[in-house]
């Protein structure tokens, strides 16, 4: 009798797996039918935007944040001195207008009229004052920032006038005045940046809850007349890709990035934007290890990593090879061709692995992080062709944390691969490979004309010879390679029809100043 | 009638376990491809006559992994069984055999573990001692130690007062003599049918914490991986689901028939 009822239960199982099946494509077709009629209807939609973010924020103090994907969502909120622009320029914000010595020592900044922050003050030069001082820690706290070490003294003209003066000229300074570096913020507000943060941007804080969203509202008194169109932005926090479709199938979010293969499931009911990230997608190596430490080894590595198979299978496609750590996001910084030196060559890898004393390979450890399985997928691509030259490589995956702290401060791996995401400056793009840059060169590269170049750089004023600096140092890197450069890769935006005037920068920032629903 | 039935269970259930043994042996000496050589063209392609599972996302042919990775399923399912058999028989007969004292203190300690959830548990194991299979297998094997001992205790509580113990005592035989040489042989039936559904328990959590990216590392095949790789290729390759799905539900299923046809074998209430 008991059995029976075990067999009657298995069948009654089976049957509602079936029923359940059924539902379920129900389910699609009505859900397909509700996003037809919600884009029908936009015209009447309200102007709120929910926006899938894949973590949440490290800090809301913008001069704590280290994270990029914190900047993603606050920098909606924070203006600095200048504004960065989409194509890696910069464009007076807070600053009206600004003058450099001939000396290229001192920095007169005419500060704009007009500003309010989102508390209703208006912005005074004392504000600006209090940024710097903060950032710097000359007001008694604790240095908040190593961009300003430069900077020998800060002070005010008159009410609308501030001046910085450098110790040494340093033709990338400007570059640290934007929001990521130091957004202005007011004094009024000391001690409570990061629970109820303010600053004069086009939105302003509303409710943050962590590990749900991060809530914006539209900047009343924002300077820049008519702007934003949207009333709300709602950071929702969604790590997993996999679910953030479904949520845009939805409509419960109208804006996430979406893996490559996935975009023929969204094209045609959605907008699909392409983004160049600007970032560098790299394997690299510990250059204080054997058998890393010989350029040999890296070359070798360099020629037998099939990037174009990564590429493909890791993101559809859809990523440009690069030659160096720059992408060709950057414009005319960027030197075009490196990206076909290392062509896959077996043949040569081998040589050069024989000619570096290792005729047999060796075996190492590839260390990767378990936040995204593009790392363990391109960990295993290089695993096999690795396995071609004789090198015997086994995948370790430990958290982001453990990642972090072992892999990216503390130096105690072999070989690793991650995405060093893009920055608006050429300077920052490339100044990880510094060899005195303690906190970023975790490859431990150390190259002595490449640091000449990158500290020539600086006092360098001519843009063109600029150019021709930036563009020796990325050939260093492509002969030396602390790492295998694979590719940028795109970020794919998925968003709801009638979504427009999004923007695509250069560096990690979801700019909702000038997005409205049509 | 009831005894057809059972022979049912019982047919069904060592058939399939046979047949994953077979493939299991198989995947030592041959598989069609080798299981992790790429071929990232011909990546994601449905099943075939050259891929009868077709291939995954970096072009490795399914079918081979889906053998190789039995290897993964039953060595994590062996240890598990081994390690959860060994402290489980040991703790539950200790029990047992003594009462008492050692008996609350040890029922206690196993009471304390299963009230505990079992992936949790071997998530967070896993979370101290690192991803792996081994960490995997001695995780699981430590949630199986209860059950076991548990069924092992009530066993020698049973038998602790039967004549042949009594008789062994009286001659002078050891305590630990007459635990494992007397009075465990009487109560392995019941054991055995303990430890298969440990095994199958052991199999279904392997697959769990793979999938959730905990258990076997890449590019070692296992099947919770695949299906947790599959998964974001649901929409558009739902065919790469079915392989791993399949060998998972089909060998724990076949385990569960298996130990219940020998629960009802090794019943004396039932015959």
């Amino acid at each position: 009798m008991l059995k029976r009822k075990c067999w009657l239960s298995f069948v009654l199982v089976c049957v509602l797996f079936l029923i359940g099946a059924c539902s379920n494509s129900e389910g699609d077709n009505s859900s397909t039918a509700m996003s037809g009629d919600t884009n029908g209807q936009s015209s009447s939609q309200a102007q709120e935007i929910r926006v899938r973010i894949n973590d949440d924020p490290d800090f809301l103090d913008p001069h704590h944040a280290t994270a990029s994907i914190s900047f993603q969502m606050i920098l909606n909120m924070f203006e600095g001195l200048f504004i960065p622009k989409q194509d890696g320029s910069l464009t007076e914000g807070v600053a009206e207008s600004y003058e450099v010595s001939d000396d290229g020592l001192t920095y007169t900044f005419k500060i704009r009229e007009g500003i309010t922050f989102h508390n209703g003050e208006d912005l005074t030069i004392d504000d600006i004052m209090y940024t710097f001082e903060r950032l710097m820690g000359l007001a008694g706290g604790e240095k908040l920032s190593n961009n300003f070490d430069n900077v020998d003294s800060i002070d005010t003209l008159d009410d609308t006038t501030f001046v910085m003066t450098l110790k040494e000229p340093n033709s990338n300074f400007l570059y640290s005045l934007t929001a990521l570096q130091s957004a202005i913020i007011p004094k009024s507000n000391d001690g409570k940046h990061n629970e109820n943060p303010i600053g004069t941007g086009p939105f302003a804080f509303v409710n943050y809850s962590p590990g749900s969203s991060l809530e914006l509202k539209k900047h009343e008194g924002y300077w820049q007349e008519g702007l934003p169109y949207l009333e709300k932005v709602n950071f929702i926090f969604q790590s997993d890709d996999q679910a953030a479709v479904m949520n845009l199938l939805a409509n419960e979010v109208n804006l996430t990035g979406i893996p490559g293969h996935r975009v023929s499931e969204v094209e045609g009911n959605y907008n699909v934007s392409h983004q160049n990230n600007n970032s560098s997608l790299i394997i690299t190596f510990n250059g204080d290890k054997e058998p890393f430490n010989d350029v040999k080894v890296r070359q070798a590595i360099n020629y037998a990593i099939n990037k174009q198979d990564i590429i493909d299978s890791v993101f559809s496609g859809y990523a440009t090879p690069i030659g160096s750590n720059m992408s060709p996001a950057m414009g005319d910084y960027y030197l075009d061709g490196l990206q076909e030196v290392y062509n896959r060559d077996v043949e040569k890898a081998k040589e050069l692995l024989a000619e570096a004393g290792y005729p047999n390979g060796f075996s190492t450890k590839i260390t990767v992080s378990s936040h995204n399985d593009i790392y363990s997928s391109i960990a295993q691509i290089a695993v096999e062709n690795l396995k071609e030259i004789g090198i015997d490589v086994e995948i370790e995956v430990v958290e982001w944390g453990i990642w972090l702290e072992r892999v990216y401060s503390g130096r105690d791996y072999e070989m690793t691969t991650i995405d060093l995401t893009g920055r608006p400056s050429a300077y920052e793009v490339l100044n990880n490979y510094i060899s005195e840059n303690d906190a970023e060169n975790f490859f431990l590269f150390d190259n002595e004309e490449f640091d000449q170049v990158m500290s020539d750089v600086l006092l360098e004023s001519n843009r063109d010879k600029q150019i021709e600096y930036y563009q020796r140092a990325q050939e260093i890197l492509n002969e030396q390679v602390p790492a295998v450069y694979i590719a940028d890769y795109q970020i794919l935006w998925g968003s709801t029809n009638n979504i427009t005037g999004l923007k695509s920068y250069p560096f990690w920032f979801h700019d909702m100043k000038e997005v409205k629903f049509e | 009638m009831q005894k057809h039935k059972k022979n049912i269970n019982l047919l069904l259930g060592s058939g399939i376990l046979l047949a994953f043994i077979g493939i299991l042996i198989v995947s030592f000496f041959y598989t069609p491809y080798d299981v992790n050589s790429m071929d990232i063209p011909n990546k994601l392609k449905e099943p075939s006559t050259t891929h009868i599972f077709g291939t995954d996302e970096f072009g490795r042919d399914i079918f081979s992994r889906i053998l190789k990775g039995s290897q993964t399923a039953f060595l994590v399912g062996i240890l598990t069984i081994a390690i959860g058999g060994f402290f489980g028989v040991l703790i539950g007969g200790i029990a047992g055999y003594a009462g008492g004292w050692l008996d609350e203190v040890f029922m206690r300690i196993m009471d304390a573990l299963m009230a505990f959830p079992g992936i949790i548990l071997a998530l967070m194991l896993v979370a101290v001692f690192g991803p792996g299979i081994i960490n995997t297998s001695i995780a699981l094997g430590i949630i199986a130690v209860p059950s076991i001992a548990r069924v092992t205790r009530s066993g020698f509580v049973q038998q602790k007062e039967a004549e042949y113990v009594t008789a062994a005592k009286l001659i002078g035989v050891k305590n630990y003599k007459i635990m494992f040489k007397h009075i465990l042989p009487n109560i392995s039936s019941q054991i055995i049918v303990a430890l298969s559904i440990a095994f199958a328990i052991a199999m279904l959590a392997e697959a769990a914490l793979s999938y959730l990216g905990l258990g076997v590392q890449p590019p070692d095949p296992s099947w919770g991986r695949m299906l947790k790789d599959a998964q974001s290729y649901l929409i558009n390759s739902p065919w790469y689901t079915y392989a791993p799905g399949g060998a998972i539900t089909l060998l724990v299923l076949g385990l569960y028939l298996l130990s219940n046809a020998l629960r009802d074998l090794m019943d004396p209430r039932s015959k």
